[in-house]
């Protein structure tokens, strides 16, 4: 039958281009060429499966899209970790058996290997990234330290870049605003805290330059249209570390998140999806994307030698998310948070925006 | 128009106000789409003129955005550029796909659009056509509609309009829609919303040729024995064939810059010029995207050359004189 | 005559003349109606289903009302209830759907669904479901238990309204309004979004559809009045733009209006402004009206030159020579003819503005964006009911101008180039 479909297929083909056995879509940028490196051209490699990385502004909610039609064209799909069980819950992808995970290299099994909540019902975690700041040097040779300095335009004056969402970005002000990591959600549960983030946000609102897609933080940044923008860690890491810019990352007030892979219900292939998460989740798989993109992996047998980043002299430890100096006051998503206030934050944000 | 000698020096003065204010209307119109020519030649990754490129130094302007579109997607982008490196090219980089997508896009919506309007627009110009004014309004409508209504419409309904891959209808369209058989996510889905954006423009200009149609043509043509085919083919066609092309035309450029349907009922298997402008401006602005706009004014240029030739024509042929 | 009017014309086989006139009427009209046909049938299939689909999208969310078959049937038997104090039998009928959500995983569908209008409610019903198994009557004292949000009278009046597959309360959400304990209210003055959006849209088209006719008069008398070698070879330059993909357009005004682009680059240099004084006129609203005016003006300028080139130069010598200043003959006399030119462009280019979304896209930023921004968005969010009914909101708007069109102007009067 496929042999067939095949040769109709190139009978009545007009020069558009080809389908691909495996489908993988990611976020694009920096990162999807990563997770392109580090995940989808080994395995093709060694199984010999087509596979193809298509790049997504937010795969989410294409993936969702294309189960409630029916009409599913992807097998596995890169998304954010309250994505994966907003999107498992609403029954929209394959559960991920967690006993076939394959055990460390160390022979850890999987259960214990992974990071707490690394594995959930639908998605198993890549790498546990972080929404940042970074500056350029040479504006700032007495860089910003901390947070409320992003919202200090007195003594760092300039431009500043913000992702245009509500995700991170309240949670941000509220850091920058003095509140402990510990406290942000509490404070966002209520009216007064939401008022409190918003009225942070307003005092920089006029000098703000939103961005939305990941590769365009770095690129404000090295266009000069920012003084200091805020942004995913890898991709300022791959325009310092790998082109050599000249910008600096401020770990304080970073709030990091699992990135996870899932399968669409109705995947094409989907068991050659499952196999293609197992690969990329061993302890090879995820210390092989994290040589390309400064991301930690969620296992504690990938993280025990150290990982070097493909320029052969840059060791990624102390820039990962996860490295310990990183962490002194840093804030884990709330997938929870996020799930319920998602639509009504979003909304506000953009009532707030436009006026 | 010419300044009347009886002018007062008030109105002189007041004649080249005006001259000057036309003046930068047209270079407001015209500069935008000129800038990017220059800047496209920029040797250095900014989105403005380098020093180097106002002192018109050599090293201040090169190709290498040119080169990006060969090279983005290609594996051996720096490797010797023998037959199989430009096959490569032609086979795998991004650009290249996504022109090839486009063009095939674009012209079977082209045809879809031009076939369909030219017989309704032979329907619509008859005086004794019912509903004529309802109808017209319909098919110019995707004209008016804002594309995003459009486009939120057939993502939603591309994506029920399903056939089951193994049926007969299947094996016949199976190729020309997604996996799954469905019109979204397909080379077909975009077709078909490319040909209904593209129809307002082929019915616009086929009535509008059509309605300096002179119908005694016809009745002399039958007159003297030609049956309905002849005196389609040898008499009408002729004379609203530029109406055709031009509209044709409009309909061909309206495929190959649409973005908004793409983004919303296309795959990752259509990935077009547009569709990869749009992403490449929200993401990295980079002067490979001038390299591509320099590309495009290329071809509308080329493009309004052919139109107003065609227009030229079809005035010449129906005896109106002037535009 | 009487005579004459009584005796029937027919045809030559005998046929009463007005009965074969009608057939053959009836068959001409049929002949030029079959050759519409087959495109009537593509826009139907194309263009008219997919928008009624839309339409109907706007009215149905299914997700709540399918996973809660129950308390579906309570509703539909209690239509009075009071929504701040639920009977009993309310909250069994929730207990015994929120269970059929655990086994059917569908708590995520309902849960979304009533968190369109009740923020909060998903991980409510995730917590709801996940202990579904150990509630037991009384079920209104163990379900607050669980949580005392279940007791909430807008969560009831959610739960009521999405028991139903067929609501307006999207168009509710469109309209500013949000759900309270005590019904739909006005919702507070920093989350209203959609009508003021839509007011903008509406001012934004309006300004740039006034500069556009600023712009566009003069260039089109200039045009209409020159020698026609002359005129040709300048409408080129309108024609062009017009020709040029709306995404080289768009990228174009980026490089020349961005902080480090060439107009700042330009001002800069010859000392209009400082190096740290560079204008911000991309990324907002300036940059937008910028932008879309370049992308319409050439809809406003075909329309007016069409007009003023059959207006013959004779009436404004005549006023002139009667004795009229030039500023009276323009406004008396120039101005009136040039109407209906003015009409047709303002309304296909506001038409055309309200509707835009590219441009303000890529160039908006924040302050930038309209109302088609906002639909973009609730479709990249999944929350399509909404896109859609913001979407039948912003149609039916431009179904009236696209009327007012028609009646005016006539559509076929639409020309391009």
């Amino acid at each position: 039958m496929k042999k067939t479909l095949i040769l109709t297929t190139a009978l009545v083909s007009f020069g558009f281009a080809a389908n691909a056995d495996v489908t993988v879509m990611s976020w694009g940028g920096a990162y999807g060429a990563a997770q392109t490196e580090g995940h989808v051209k080994p395995w093709a490699a060694a199984t010999g499966n087509a596979t193809v990385m298509v790049d997504s502004e937010n795969p989410a909610p294409a993936i969702k899209a294309m189960v409630e039609a029916g009409n599913v064209t992807v097998d596995v799909a890169s998304v954010e970790y309250a994505d994966a069980i907003r999107l498992c819950d609403e029954g929209l992808l394959e559960p991920i058996d967690a006993a076939s995970l394959p055990a460390g290299a160390d022979g850890t099994p999987a259960a214990d290997d992974f990071f707490p909540g690394a594995v959930t019902e639908c998605g198993v975690s890549t790498d546990i990234w972080s929404n940042v700041f970074a500056y350029d040097t040479t504006k700032f040779p007495e860089g910003p330290k901390t947070a409320a300095d992003f919202f200090d335009l007195t003594k760092f004056p300039g431009k500043r870049g913000l992702k245009k969402g509500a995700k991170a970005v309240l949670e941000f002000a509220l850091l920058g605003d003095g509140v402990a990591p510990a406290d942000v959600y509490t404070v966002l549960g209520t009216p007064e805290g939401v008022d409190r983030a918003f009225a942070k946000l307003d005092t920089i609102k006029a000098e703000t330059v939103w961005w939305e897609a990941g590769a365009q933080a770095p690129q404000l940044l090295a266009d000069g249209e920012v003084a200091m923008t805020t942004a995913y860690n890898g991709r300022i890491f791959a325009a310092a570390v790998g082109e050599g810019k000249p910008f600096e990352i401020v770990w304080d007030g970073q709030i990091y998140e699992n990135e996870s892979y899932v399968v669409p219900k109705g995947a094409p292939n989907k068991d050659l999806a499952m196999e293609f998460i197992r690969y990329a989740t061993s302890t090879e798989g995820l210390r092989a994307q994290a040589s390309h993109i400064s991301y930690g992996p969620p296992r504690k047998s990938a993280n025990l030698e150290p990982i070097m980043y493909t320029d052969g002299k840059t060791e990624m430890g102390p820039h990962l998310p996860t490295n310990p100096a990183n962490l002194t006051n840093a804030l884990l998503t709330s997938s929870e948070f996020w799930v319920d206030h998602d639509a009504e934050l979003n909304e506000r944000f953009q009532a707030w925006l436009a006026q | 128009m010419a300044l009347p000698t009886y002018a007062s020096p008030l109105e002189r003065v007041w004649y080249y106000t005006y001259i000057v204010i036309c003046c930068l209307v047209f270079l407001f119109l015209i500069a935008p789409i000129l800038i990017v020519i220059p800047l496209s030649f920029n040797a250095e990754a900014y989105f403005t003129f380098t020093p180097k490129m106002l002192a018109f130094d050599p090293a201040g302007y090169s190709l290498r955005w040119y080169d990006t579109l060969l090279t983005l997607g290609h594996s051996g982008g720096d490797g010797v550029r023998d037959a199989s490196w430009w096959s490569e090219v032609w086979e795998r980089s991004t650009w290249v796909q996504a022109a090839k997508n486009s063009f095939w896009v674009g012209l079977w919506a082209t045809i879809l659009a031009t076939t369909l309007g030219t017989i309704a627009a032979l329907g619509l110009s008859r005086p004794e056509m019912p509903y004529r004014r309802l109808i017209m309004a319909l098919l110019i409508s995707p004209m008016i509609v804002p594309i995003i209504i459009i486009a939120v419409g057939m993502s939603f309904f591309f994506a029920k309009a399903c056939v089951a891959p193994d049926s007969a209808m299947g094996a016949i369209f199976g190729y020309f829609l997604s996996e799954k058989g469905c019109l979204a996510n397909s080379h077909l889905g975009v077709i078909v919303a490319h040909a209904t954006l593209g129809i307002p423009f082929v019915i616009i200009t086929v009535t509008a040729t059509l309605s300096g149609f002179d119908q005694s043509l016809i009745r002399a043509a039958q007159s003297l024995g030609a049956n309905p085919r002849t005196t389609f083919f040898k008499v009408i066609m002729p004379l609203i064939l530029p109406g055709v092309i031009s509209g044709a035309l409009f309909a061909f450029v309206t495929s190959f810059d649409e973005v908004v349907a793409v983004l919303f009922i296309a795959g990752p298997d259509q990935q077009t010029i547009p569709r990869q402008m749009f992403n490449g401006i929200r993401e990295a602005i980079s002067p490979a995207i001038l390299a591509v706009a320099t590309i495009l004014v290329v071809i509308s240029v080329l493009l309004l050359t052919m139109v107003e030739l065609l227009r030229r024509r079809s005035d010449r042929l129906r005896g109106v004189t002037g535009r | 005559m009487a005579e004459a009017a009584t005796e029937l014309l027919t045809t030559a086989d005998g046929r009463p003349l007005k009965a074969a006139l009608a057939a053959a009427q009836l068959r001409a009209k049929r002949r030029a109606f079959l050759l519409v046909l087959p495109l009537l049938l593509f826009v139907l299939l194309t263009f008219l289903i997919p928008i009624v689909y839309m339409l109907k999208r706007s009215v149905e969310h299914d997700g709540f009302s399918n996973a809660a078959p129950a308390l579906d049937t309570w509703f539909a038997q209690n239509p009075g209830f009071d929504p701040a104090n639920p009977p009993e039998e309310a909250f069994a009928a929730l207990a015994q759907d929120l269970s059929r959500m655990q086994v059917e995983k569908t708590t995520g569908m309902a849960g979304t669904r009533i968190n369109y209008t009740v923020p909060g409610t998903i991980s409510l019903f995730k917590k709801g479901a996940r202990e579904a198994a150990t509630l037991a009557a009384p079920f209104k004292g163990s379900l607050l238990a669980v949580d005392a949000d279940w007791g909430k009278p807008a969560l009831w009046r959610g739960m009521a309204a999405a028991s139903s597959p067929y609501t307006t309360e999207f168009y509710k959400v469109a309209s500013d309004r949000k759900l309270t304990d005590d019904g739909w209210a006005r919702g507070g003055d920093k989350e209203r979004i959609y009508l003021y959006l839509f007011f903008k849209t509406f001012l934004v088209s309006g300004i740039i559809t006034v500069i556009c006719l600023l712009l566009a008069f003069p260039v089109s008398h200039l045009l209409a009045t020159l020698p026609m070698a002359k005129s040709s070879l300048l409408m080129i330059l309108v024609l062009l733009p017009f020709w040029t993909s709306l995404l080289v357009r768009t990228t174009s005004w980026i490089a020349l209006l961005q902080e480090q682009g060439i107009v700042n680059d330009l001002m800069v240099g010859i000392g209009l402004i400082g190096e740290d004084g560079r204008l911000t006129m991309m990324y907002n609203m300036t940059g937008t009206i910028v932008a879309m005016t370049h992308v319409l003006l050439p809809f406003m300028i075909l329309p007016l030159y069409s007009v003023m080139k059959v207006i013959p130069p004779s009436y404004a010598r005549a006023a002139r020579s009667l004795g009229a200043t030039s500023w009276t003959t323009f406004r008396r006399v120039y101005l009136p003819q040039t109407l209906p030119g003015i009409a047709a462009g303002s309304l296909l280019v506001f038409i055309l503005a309200v509707g835009y979304y590219i441009t303000p896209a890529l160039v908006g930023g924040s302050d930038g964006i309209l109302i088609s921004n906002l639909i973009s968005f609730h479709m990249s969010k999944s929350n399509w009911s909404l896109a859609a009914a913001i979407a039948g909101m912003l149609l039916a708007a431009i179904l009236l101008l696209y009327w007012l069109y028609d009646r005016l102007i006539g559509i076929d009067r639409l020309k391009l180039g």
